[in-house]
Protein backbone atom coordinates (compact mmCIF):
# COMPACT_ATOMS: atom_id res chain seq x y z
CA UNK A 1 0.00 0.00 0.00
CA UNK A 2 1.74 3.36 -1.24
CA UNK A 3 0.31 6.27 1.28
CA UNK A 4 -0.88 8.67 -1.11
CA UNK A 5 1.40 11.66 0.12
CA UNK A 6 4.35 10.02 -1.36
CA UNK A 7 2.66 10.17 -4.72
CA UNK A 8 2.00 13.61 -4.19
CA UNK A 9 5.32 14.30 -3.03
CA UNK A 10 6.94 12.33 -5.98
CA UNK A 11 4.50 14.27 -8.55
CA UNK A 12 5.48 17.75 -6.82
CA UNK A 13 8.45 17.02 -7.72
CA UNK A 14 8.20 16.61 -11.05
CA UNK A 15 6.33 19.46 -11.78
CA UNK A 16 9.21 21.55 -10.31
CA UNK A 17 11.98 19.77 -12.36
CA UNK A 18 9.39 20.76 -15.11
CA UNK A 19 8.68 24.84 -14.26
CA UNK A 20 12.76 24.86 -13.82
CA UNK A 21 13.48 23.05 -16.95
CA UNK A 22 10.50 25.24 -18.52
CA UNK A 23 11.30 28.46 -16.90
CA UNK A 24 15.57 28.45 -17.57
CA UNK A 25 16.30 26.46 -20.69
CA UNK A 26 16.61 28.35 -23.98
CA UNK A 27 16.19 25.24 -26.54
CA UNK A 28 12.60 25.29 -27.63
CA UNK A 29 11.96 21.83 -28.31
CA UNK A 30 13.30 21.11 -24.22
CA UNK A 31 11.03 23.91 -23.04
CA UNK A 32 8.14 21.71 -24.89
CA UNK A 33 9.47 18.53 -22.98
CA UNK A 34 9.38 19.98 -19.80
CA UNK A 35 6.22 20.98 -20.39
CA UNK A 36 4.88 17.32 -21.29
CA UNK A 37 6.94 16.45 -17.71
CA UNK A 38 4.57 18.62 -16.22
CA UNK A 39 1.60 17.16 -17.68
CA UNK A 40 2.70 13.62 -16.12
CA UNK A 41 3.11 15.33 -12.89
CA UNK A 42 -0.49 16.52 -12.43
CA UNK A 43 -1.24 13.03 -14.47
CA UNK A 44 0.44 11.29 -11.27
CA UNK A 45 -1.03 13.05 -8.91
CA UNK A 46 -4.88 12.68 -10.71
CA UNK A 47 -4.11 7.96 -10.09
CA UNK A 48 -2.92 9.01 -7.05
CA UNK A 49 -6.05 10.26 -5.65
CA UNK A 50 -8.11 8.34 -8.04
CA UNK A 51 -6.68 5.67 -5.92
CA UNK A 52 -7.02 6.73 -2.75
CA UNK A 53 -10.67 7.38 -3.35
CA UNK A 54 -11.62 4.64 -5.32
CA UNK A 55 -13.15 6.74 -7.96
CA UNK A 56 -11.88 5.90 -11.68
CA UNK A 57 -12.96 9.35 -12.53
CA UNK A 58 -9.52 10.48 -12.28
CA UNK A 59 -8.75 8.03 -15.36
CA UNK A 60 -10.95 9.82 -17.33
CA UNK A 61 -9.43 12.81 -16.35
CA UNK A 62 -5.82 11.36 -17.20
CA UNK A 63 -7.11 9.76 -20.58
CA UNK A 64 -8.12 13.63 -21.36
CA UNK A 65 -4.76 15.09 -20.70
CA UNK A 66 -2.94 12.46 -22.62
CA UNK A 67 -5.06 13.53 -25.66
CA UNK A 68 -4.38 17.57 -25.18
CA UNK A 69 -0.88 16.33 -24.71
CA UNK A 70 -0.44 15.00 -28.11
CA UNK A 71 -2.47 17.68 -29.58
CA UNK A 72 -0.04 20.33 -28.12
CA UNK A 73 2.81 18.47 -29.12
CA UNK A 74 2.01 18.06 -32.92
CA UNK A 75 0.80 21.90 -32.97
CA UNK A 76 4.02 22.81 -31.15
CA UNK A 77 6.66 21.13 -32.94
CA UNK A 78 4.60 22.34 -36.34
CA UNK A 79 5.69 25.61 -34.44
CA UNK A 80 8.93 24.71 -34.26
CA UNK A 81 9.73 23.48 -37.26
CA UNK A 82 8.44 26.73 -38.96
CA UNK A 83 10.54 28.96 -36.50
CA UNK A 84 13.64 27.05 -37.70
CA UNK A 85 12.92 27.13 -40.88
CA UNK A 86 12.56 31.46 -40.66
CA UNK A 87 14.75 31.97 -38.23
CA UNK A 88 17.52 28.80 -38.37
CA UNK A 89 17.37 28.46 -34.88
CA UNK A 90 14.99 27.09 -32.23
CA UNK A 91 16.76 29.45 -29.39
CA UNK A 92 14.02 31.47 -27.45
CA UNK A 93 16.05 34.32 -27.19
CA UNK A 94 15.72 35.03 -31.19
CA UNK A 95 11.93 35.39 -30.94
CA UNK A 96 11.75 37.88 -28.56
CA UNK A 97 9.65 40.31 -30.45
CA UNK A 98 6.15 40.29 -28.33
CA UNK A 99 8.95 40.83 -25.07
CA UNK A 100 8.45 44.38 -23.43
CA UNK B 1 7.92 -2.08 4.17
CA UNK B 2 5.58 -4.05 1.68
CA UNK B 3 7.15 -4.83 -2.17
CA UNK B 4 4.94 -2.50 -3.78
CA UNK B 5 6.09 0.15 -1.37
CA UNK B 6 9.89 -0.44 -2.57
CA UNK B 7 9.21 -0.77 -6.41
CA UNK B 8 7.22 2.54 -5.99
CA UNK B 9 10.58 4.24 -4.54
CA UNK B 10 12.50 2.35 -7.24
CA UNK B 11 10.44 3.56 -9.82
CA UNK B 12 10.10 7.17 -8.45
CA UNK B 13 14.07 7.32 -8.18
CA UNK B 14 14.05 6.63 -11.48
CA UNK B 15 11.59 8.89 -12.61
CA UNK B 16 12.98 11.89 -10.56
CA UNK B 17 16.71 10.99 -11.76
CA UNK B 18 15.71 10.91 -15.59
CA UNK B 19 13.54 14.33 -15.25
CA UNK B 20 16.47 15.99 -13.92
CA UNK B 21 19.13 14.58 -16.74
CA UNK B 22 16.67 15.73 -19.26
CA UNK B 23 16.36 19.39 -17.80
CA UNK B 24 20.19 19.73 -16.55
CA UNK B 25 21.09 18.03 -19.78
CA UNK B 26 22.65 21.09 -21.93
CA UNK B 27 24.54 19.55 -24.58
CA UNK B 28 22.67 16.92 -26.35
CA UNK B 29 18.63 17.20 -27.38
CA UNK B 30 18.72 13.52 -28.34
CA UNK B 31 19.64 12.06 -25.08
CA UNK B 32 17.38 14.57 -23.01
CA UNK B 33 14.48 13.23 -25.33
CA UNK B 34 15.52 9.69 -23.98
CA UNK B 35 15.47 10.65 -20.75
CA UNK B 36 12.16 11.57 -21.36
CA UNK B 37 11.02 7.98 -22.43
CA UNK B 38 12.76 6.90 -19.18
CA UNK B 39 11.11 9.14 -17.13
CA UNK B 40 7.57 7.95 -18.66
CA UNK B 41 8.35 4.36 -18.69
CA UNK B 42 8.59 4.95 -14.90
CA UNK B 43 5.82 6.95 -14.07
CA UNK B 44 3.95 3.84 -16.27
CA UNK B 45 5.25 1.74 -13.68
CA UNK B 46 4.03 3.88 -10.61
CA UNK B 47 0.18 3.86 -12.52
CA UNK B 48 0.39 -0.18 -12.56
CA UNK B 49 1.73 0.17 -8.90
CA UNK B 50 -1.80 2.26 -8.61
CA UNK B 51 -3.69 0.12 -10.26
CA UNK B 52 -4.22 2.01 -12.90
CA UNK B 53 -3.56 -0.42 -15.79
CA UNK B 54 -4.91 0.94 -18.10
CA UNK B 55 -3.46 4.26 -18.13
CA UNK B 56 -0.48 2.14 -17.76
CA UNK B 57 -0.68 0.62 -21.16
CA UNK B 58 -1.61 4.13 -22.81
CA UNK B 59 1.31 6.08 -20.79
CA UNK B 60 3.65 3.85 -23.02
CA UNK B 61 1.66 3.91 -26.21
CA UNK B 62 1.02 7.38 -26.55
CA UNK B 63 3.83 9.57 -24.45
CA UNK B 64 6.87 6.83 -24.61
CA UNK B 65 5.87 5.54 -28.25
CA UNK B 66 4.42 8.07 -30.44
CA UNK B 67 5.30 11.73 -28.45
CA UNK B 68 9.00 10.92 -27.59
CA UNK B 69 9.29 9.82 -31.82
CA UNK B 70 7.51 12.67 -32.66
CA UNK B 71 10.38 15.14 -30.68
CA UNK B 72 13.52 12.93 -31.79
CA UNK B 73 11.81 12.88 -35.59
CA UNK B 74 12.04 16.92 -35.29
CA UNK B 75 15.30 17.17 -33.33
CA UNK B 76 16.55 15.01 -36.26
CA UNK B 77 14.69 17.13 -39.02
CA UNK B 78 16.13 20.29 -37.52
CA UNK B 79 19.50 18.57 -37.59
CA UNK B 80 20.31 19.65 -34.12
CA UNK B 81 23.58 18.58 -32.79
CA UNK B 82 24.05 20.88 -30.33
CA UNK B 83 22.01 22.94 -28.55
CA UNK B 84 24.71 24.78 -26.34
CA UNK B 85 23.50 28.70 -26.63
CA UNK B 86 25.67 31.22 -25.13
CA UNK B 87 24.36 32.49 -21.70
CA UNK B 88 22.12 35.52 -22.43
CA UNK B 89 19.90 35.09 -19.68
CA UNK B 90 21.20 36.04 -16.35
CA UNK B 91 22.21 33.90 -13.34
CA UNK B 92 19.80 35.72 -11.42
CA UNK B 93 16.68 34.64 -13.31
CA UNK B 94 17.57 30.80 -12.78
CA UNK B 95 17.73 31.40 -8.93
CA UNK B 96 14.44 32.72 -8.85
CA UNK B 97 12.76 30.32 -10.98
CA UNK B 98 14.76 27.38 -8.76
CA UNK B 99 13.53 29.02 -5.71
CA UNK B 100 9.99 29.71 -6.90
CA UNK B 101 9.60 25.86 -7.67
CA UNK B 102 11.52 24.62 -4.46
CA UNK B 103 8.73 26.69 -2.72
CA UNK B 104 5.89 24.92 -4.47
CA UNK B 105 7.50 21.42 -3.10
CA UNK B 106 7.77 22.75 -0.03
CA UNK B 107 4.38 23.78 0.67
CA UNK B 108 2.86 20.97 -1.28
CA UNK B 109 5.07 18.45 1.32
CA UNK B 110 4.13 20.12 4.09
CA UNK B 111 0.78 21.03 3.40
CA UNK B 112 -0.83 17.66 2.18
CA UNK B 113 -0.58 14.84 4.82
CA UNK B 114 -3.06 15.92 7.10
CA UNK B 115 -5.47 16.97 4.75
CA UNK B 116 -5.49 13.03 2.53
CA UNK B 117 -7.35 10.08 3.73
CA UNK B 118 -4.73 8.06 5.49
CA UNK B 119 -6.48 4.53 4.20
CA UNK B 120 -7.17 3.64 0.94
CA UNK B 121 -10.93 3.22 0.03
CA UNK B 122 -12.41 -0.21 -0.75
CA UNK B 123 -11.78 -0.81 -4.20
CA UNK B 124 -14.45 -2.06 -6.78
CA UNK B 125 -13.47 -5.47 -8.56
CA UNK B 126 -11.57 -4.53 -11.82
CA UNK B 127 -11.00 -1.15 -10.70
CA UNK B 128 -8.61 0.50 -13.45
CA UNK B 129 -8.76 -2.03 -16.11
CA UNK B 130 -9.99 -1.38 -19.83
CA UNK B 131 -13.63 -2.43 -18.61
CA UNK B 132 -14.09 -0.52 -15.72
CA UNK B 133 -12.38 3.02 -16.92
CA UNK B 134 -14.71 1.98 -20.69
CA UNK B 135 -17.87 1.66 -18.97
CA UNK B 136 -17.07 5.24 -17.28
CA UNK B 137 -16.22 6.64 -20.34
CA UNK B 138 -18.77 5.52 -22.70
CA UNK B 139 -21.54 6.48 -20.31
CA UNK B 140 -20.56 9.76 -17.97
CA UNK B 141 -18.45 11.13 -20.24
CA UNK B 142 -19.33 10.15 -23.50
CA UNK B 143 -19.98 14.22 -24.16
CA UNK B 144 -16.43 15.74 -23.49
CA UNK B 145 -14.78 12.16 -25.19
CA UNK B 146 -16.64 12.86 -28.60
CA UNK B 147 -15.75 16.85 -28.44
CA UNK B 148 -12.23 15.53 -28.12
CA UNK B 149 -12.37 14.60 -31.52
CA UNK B 150 -13.04 18.11 -32.56
CA UNK B 151 -9.80 18.94 -31.08
CA UNK B 152 -7.48 16.13 -32.46
CA UNK B 153 -8.85 17.17 -36.19
CA UNK B 154 -8.35 21.00 -35.22
CA UNK B 155 -4.46 19.80 -34.11
CA UNK B 156 -4.17 17.73 -37.19
CA UNK B 157 -5.15 20.20 -39.90
CA UNK B 158 -2.87 22.95 -37.36
CA UNK B 159 0.28 20.91 -37.77
CA UNK B 160 -0.23 20.67 -41.30
CA UNK B 161 -0.62 23.84 -41.90
CA UNK B 162 2.21 24.97 -40.07
CA UNK B 163 4.58 22.36 -41.00
CA UNK B 164 3.74 22.85 -44.82
CA UNK B 165 6.49 24.54 -46.59
CA UNK B 166 3.61 26.54 -48.72
CA UNK B 167 -0.07 26.79 -48.96
CA UNK B 168 -1.15 26.00 -52.35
Amino acid sequence: MIPLHHVIALSAALFGIGTIGALTRRNLIVILMSVELMLNAVNLALIGFSRAWGDTTGHIFVLMVIVVAAAEVAVGLGIVISLFRNRASVNVEDVSLLKW
Amino acid sequence: MTASLVLFYVFGALALVSALAMVLNVRNTVAAAMSLVVTMTALAGVYLLLEAYLVAVIQIMVYAGAIVVLFLFVVMLLNLRSDAFPAARSVLWKLVGVAASLAVLVAFVRFLPGRVPAAAAELPAGFGGYRDVGRELFTSYVLPFEITSYLLLAAIVGAVVLAKRRLD
